[in-house]
């Protein structure tokens, strides 16, 4: 496994040391540049995967002549968790590189603040990974669009879940800054209207990436939730997890629980990934339509590596530039927007359309159960939740979706 | 009442675990002065080797001794890292100016965090669960973990040890003696170098066994050990420098703290509700705002024996030689020709760099001349951009106006904050603006309804005469530029003289009439209004604001950029800015180790030029005319 890593860095190390090399490919003249910034020294086991998914999708292209005659190739930049960096290098990859259009973002505020910088300047910004709805919808702009289902879409599925079970008194956990907060809310709001009468008996807050586990769990375990909604993820989780197993706080407890069956959040559990739990995430030794198969069968041939979720969505970031770059066929920016406004494509998981009202993708998850195989976490009965069915009436989008956007 | 008994057992579990890296850093501080910020990396070090043994090797297939074993054999090893850290770094600069160690300490962080993610990769590893204590005993109907229990019980146990090491044997008592004084001590002939060498030691020791008993509680991953410094130097500080119990103490108080404030009900204040239980990573720091505005040495903690700290006198400030000027002159008009020659981007790093100069200039002021090192300078940076961001989000103020706002807001946090840090001195003063940068940070962090929270205020562009990236350009070199020569010329004025002879001898300013706290307080405001200049310039600039303006990192890269260019220059800390700035925007762009390689370029800085890199060229500038020595 450290062999494997080392290789993943030198390899990488090697695509910086191409894309650093920009007086050649200007030489050319005729390559497609994308711009993409992401946390990858922060937020590396996430980016690592996302990167491969990336440049899989883009040697595809260029291994078949790339787009009429012109190559595509990627400047990377690593923002170290900063949005006001994520900024500079926005403007480094405008002004300098000279790139065509900007992607990435993970943390939501990064997100933002392209997001920001593109409607500013009057560039193209394909977010991928930010799950703020903030993004498409309150700071909404001509020039931003995201690819990943946002934390509404994904409480929407646990809530159609969730709403099915006896429950009537939850508690929630979930991380204190905006992703969580805006998880809870719509968790709330939504399973309210579905089921009348559900109480929030505990709301705990922990810090990201700093949960006192053993606290928080008393804390729920006092106000004694029939069903638990858990936001909590990567370190936070395990530790709720293992606190919480030990406390027996699960036992006879239902728990809807975001992302948790993402590989990213459920592999590091290995055989205490808790059972029977409502989670939205990827079972990608599961997925066997032909579109998933190939694109699992790739990549592991490329990386020797299974795909994470990450892997997915770097793939259809790429994928989605592709088909919007040959539907607009110039990289004149107004063009690239009209082309992304309805755009369709095929993703691994199906048909995906980034829709004209608020620039957000149908992209979906899969929602299904956990269970413990072999030693480790699994998704079992699952389904493949199609975004377009979890999200609000066009008259509520347009009501929180600025209007000269 | 279960409920409560059980939640006061988490919070000594959780004492325990805080008590063990926090100790390691007292004992470290309280012999050599050093504030470790290598402390939490040593801790993250301990955890992954702990792992590598236990889970990668499989000992804790054989039970308790593999498991045992292989955390204490993980503890020993990082602690001889830190031995070797001590040897050929940190002892070659002792003799450096007070905090230059830090800078030191942080590109061992740097270095070490790259070559985590290079041994280990980046998925977060789950360690064992310890032999035997998977299950839960039952307390009063609630299950409690038999390993917090276990937790619950070394804490103690290793405060005990450490008791006895320091008071029944004589290398304890050469410590605590070294504690106290340490000229003396190496007056009577005990050495210094192995004192110092075994105590990094011990403190390393005790970090590494911190992060090797988390294993059964968390997974090993790569923000470990940052997310457990600040919170170590808070129980260091709040316990007393260099008080092994104090810390013992320090963390009972703010673990139970935390525990119990997750029980405390939302409530409406001012119109606003307040939730003290989301607010989970401020009570430790309001502890020690608290405890060190009550107890300026912390709560066990020993006033230094002699106000002399720092081993070195500090220069005198001489006149500006005409060659500087020059140089001065000839820079600006660089500068304001540079937009001919460089392109959008050139003029982006340019203004940035302006900018953070200016934030170094301003650091520089209270920290050279007033002699009060900040670790929270990105309080004032922030409020500076939060000041002139509402203005223009909530009041659609147009940007002069913004621009006015920003440093009047930081300004009157400073006038606030400072009323208190200057009651203090050195590092306890240091670490209540850090206590109040995170004050400023959690509002901006958790006031939704004002600041926008995490997802920060967007839009916040520059009047439409200001759009263009040399118009912007140019008002940022204008306004920093004036800045820079007005904190200079106060260094200069009778104002700067009063500084000095406080920082220099309290006692003979005092004598001759000087009021030293007031004079301090108004050299903290003054550097708070810079900074918020700052602040306000960089909002327009980046077109949104973020807590992140006023977090702990921002304050780290300030203090780096002024130790860098060197704290005992007026010049110094506006080339450490350049310097630093601009290593870490090319790095960046060029390698992905970049971590690593700006970890590695600080510390040959560091050993190259330990005055810093303007006390350097000063030290040559002399040599050449010796008479005015």
């Amino acid at each position: 496994m450290i062999i494997k890593r080392r290789d993943f860095l030198a390899g990488s190390a090697a695509a910086v040391a191409i894309a650093g090399a920009p007086s050649i490919a200007r030489g050319q003249g005729a390559t497609i540049k994308i711009g993409e910034i992401n946390s990858y020294s922060t937020q590396a086991a996430f980016l690592g995967p996302y990167r491969n998914g990336w440049n899989m999708a883009l040697d595809e292209v260029n291994a078949a002549g790339g787009l009429n005659g012109r190559k595509l190739e990627t400047v990377f930049r690593d923002d170290g968790g900063k949005p006001e960096d994520a900024v500079r290098h926005a403007g480094e990859l405008v002004a300098a590189e000279k790139v065509d259009l900007l992607a990435g973002g993970f943390l939501s505020n990064i997100g933002l603040a392209i997001g920001g910088y593109a409607k500013q300047n009057k560039k193209l910004y394909v977010a991928s990974e930010p799950l703020t709805d903030a993004l498409v919808w309150a700071q909404g702009n001509r020039y931003t669009f995201r690819l990943r289902p946002s934390t509404y879409m994904q409480a929407a599925m646990l809530v159609e879940e969730a709403a099915k079970l006896p429950a009537m008194r939850w508690a929630t956990v979930s991380p204190n800054y905006e992703y969580g907060q805006s998880a809870v809310k719509w968790f709330k709001e939504l399973l309210s209207r579905k089921k009348p009468g559900v109480q929030f008996v505990s709301e705990q807050f922990p810090a990201l990436g700093r949960i006192d586990a053993g606290a928080t769990v008393q804390a729920v375990a006092a106000a004694n939730p029939e069903a638990i909604f858990n936001v909590t993820f990567g370190a936070d989780l395990t530790n709720f997890v293992r606190q919480g197993n030990t406390r027996g706080l699960f036992e006879r407890r239902a728990v809807a629980s975001m992302l948790t069956g993402e590989p990213e959040y459920m592999d590091p559990l290995k055989d205490e990934t808790p059972e029977n739990w409502i989670v939205t995430g990827y079972p990608w030794d599961q997925v066997n339509t032909p579109s998933h198969s190939k694109f699992r069968d790739d990549y592991r041939k490329k990386y020797n590596d299974y795909p994470r979720l990450g892997s997915v969505v770097g793939y259809d970031t790429v994928n989605a530039i592709i088909n919007m770059l040959r539907k607009a066929g110039s990289t004149d920016t107004e063009k690239m927007v009209d082309a992304m406004e309805g755009l369709k494509f095929t993703s691994p998981f199906g048909p995906v359309e980034f829709r004209k009202i608020d620039h957000q993708a149908t992209l979906g998850a899969f929602v299904g159960r956990t269970k413990v195989q072999g030693g480790k976490g699994i998704m079992v009965n699952w389904r493949y939740a199609d975004g377009k069915d979890y999200l609000p009436s066009d008259a509520e989008v347009r009501e929180m979706r600025p209007k000269d956007a | 009442m279960d409920f409560l008994l059980v939640q006061f057992l988490n919070g000594l579990a959780s004492a325990s675990s805080l008590f063990l890296v926090a100790s390691g850093l007292s004992i470290i501080f309280g012999v050599s002065r050093i504030v470790n910020f290598a402390h939490g990396s040593f801790y993250m070090l301990g955890a992954y080797v702990a792992w590598t043994l236990t889970r990668g090797l499989d000992w804790v297939a054989f039970g308790h001794l593999g498991f045992w074993g292989g955390i204490l054999i993980a503890a020993v090893v990082v602690g001889l890292l830190g031995v070797i850290v001590e040897i050929l770094l940190l002892r070659r600069i002792y003799q450096a100016p007070e905090l230059f160690q830090l800078l030191a300490t942080f590109g061992v962080v740097l270095i070490v965090q790259d070559a985590t993610l290079w041994i280990w990769g980046a998925q977060d590893l789950l360690g064992p669960r310890a032999p035997g204590m998977r299950g839960a005993i039952d307390i009063m109907g609630q299950r409690f973990p038999q390993y917090e229990m276990l937790l619950i019980v070394i804490g103690p146990a290793v405060l005990g040890l450490l008791w006895l090491l320091f008071h029944r044997t004589r290398w304890g008592t050469l410590v605590r003696a070294a504690t106290l004084d340490r000229e003396m001590v190496a007056a009577l002939g005990v050495d210094q170098k192995l004192l110092f060498t075994s105590i990094f030691f011990l403190g390393s020791f005790l970090a590494a066994l911190g992060g090797g008993l988390q294993l059964p509680r968390e997974p090993v991953q790569l923000n470990m050990d940052l997310a457990i410094i600040a919170d170590a130097f808070v129980v260091v500080v709040v316990g007393g420098m260099g008080s092994v119990g104090g810390a013992y103490l320090a963390a009972l108080l703010i673990a139970e703290l935390q525990a119990f404030m997750l029980f405390v009900p939302d409530f409406a204040l001012f119109g606003v509700t307040v939730s003290i239980s989301k607010m989970t990573l401020i009570p430790s720091f309001l502890v020690m705002a608290v405890v060190l505005v009550v107890r300026p040495y912390g709560l066990l903690g020993r006033p230094p024996s002699h106000a002399r700290i720092a081993g070195a006198v500090e220069p005198v400030v001489r006149a500006t030689p005409a060659e500087l000027k020059w140089l001065g002159y000839a820079a600006l008009a660089l500068l304001v020709v540079l937009p001919f020659f460089v392109g959008d981007y050139g003029l982006i790093v340019a203004t940035e760099i302006l900018i953070m100069v200016l934030v170094a200039a301003s650091l520089h002021f209270m920290m050279g001349p007033g002699g009060m090192a900040s670790f929270g300078h990105a309080a004032y940076f922030g409020l500076g951009a939060y000041g002139a961001a509402l203005m223009t989000k909530h009041l659609m103020a147009p940007m002069a106006v913004g621009l006015a706002a920003g440093p009047l807001l930081a300004g009157l946090f400073g006038i606030l904050f400072g009323w208190f840090c200057v009651r203090l001195s050195g590092v306890y003063l240091a670490m209540l603006t850090l206590a109040f940068a995170q004050i400023v940070w959690s509002i901006a962090f958790q006031w939704v309804a004002m600041t926008g929270g995490d997802n920060g205020l967007l839009g916040i562009w520059p009047d439409s005469w200001a759009t263009g990236k040399d118009v912007y350009y140019y008002l940022t070199l204008a306004l920093c530029v004036a800045g820079v020569l007005v904190l200079r010329r106060m260094i200069y004025a009778p104002f700067g003289y009063a500084l000095r002879a406080g920082r220099d001898s309290p006692l003979r300013a005092e004598a001759i009439g000087i009021d030293v706290v007031r004079v301090q307080w108004a050299a903290f405001t003054v550097a708070a209004v810079f900074a918020g200049l700052a602040g306000a310039l960089f909002v327009y600039f980046k077109g949104s604001v973020f807590p992140t303006y006023a977090s702990i990192p921002k304050s780290v890269d300030a203090l780096m950029m002024v130790l860098m260019g060197g704290v005992q220059t007026i010049t110094g800390p506006l080339i450490g800015a350049v310097v630093y700035m601009g290593l870490h925007e090319q790095l960046v762009r060029l390698t992905e180790l970049w971590r690593l390689v700006l970890g590695a370029s600080i510390i040959a800085l560091v050993l190259a030029f330990p005055q810093g890199i303007a006390g350097f060229v000063v030290r040559l500038w002399l040599k050449g005319k010796a008479e005015d020595l």
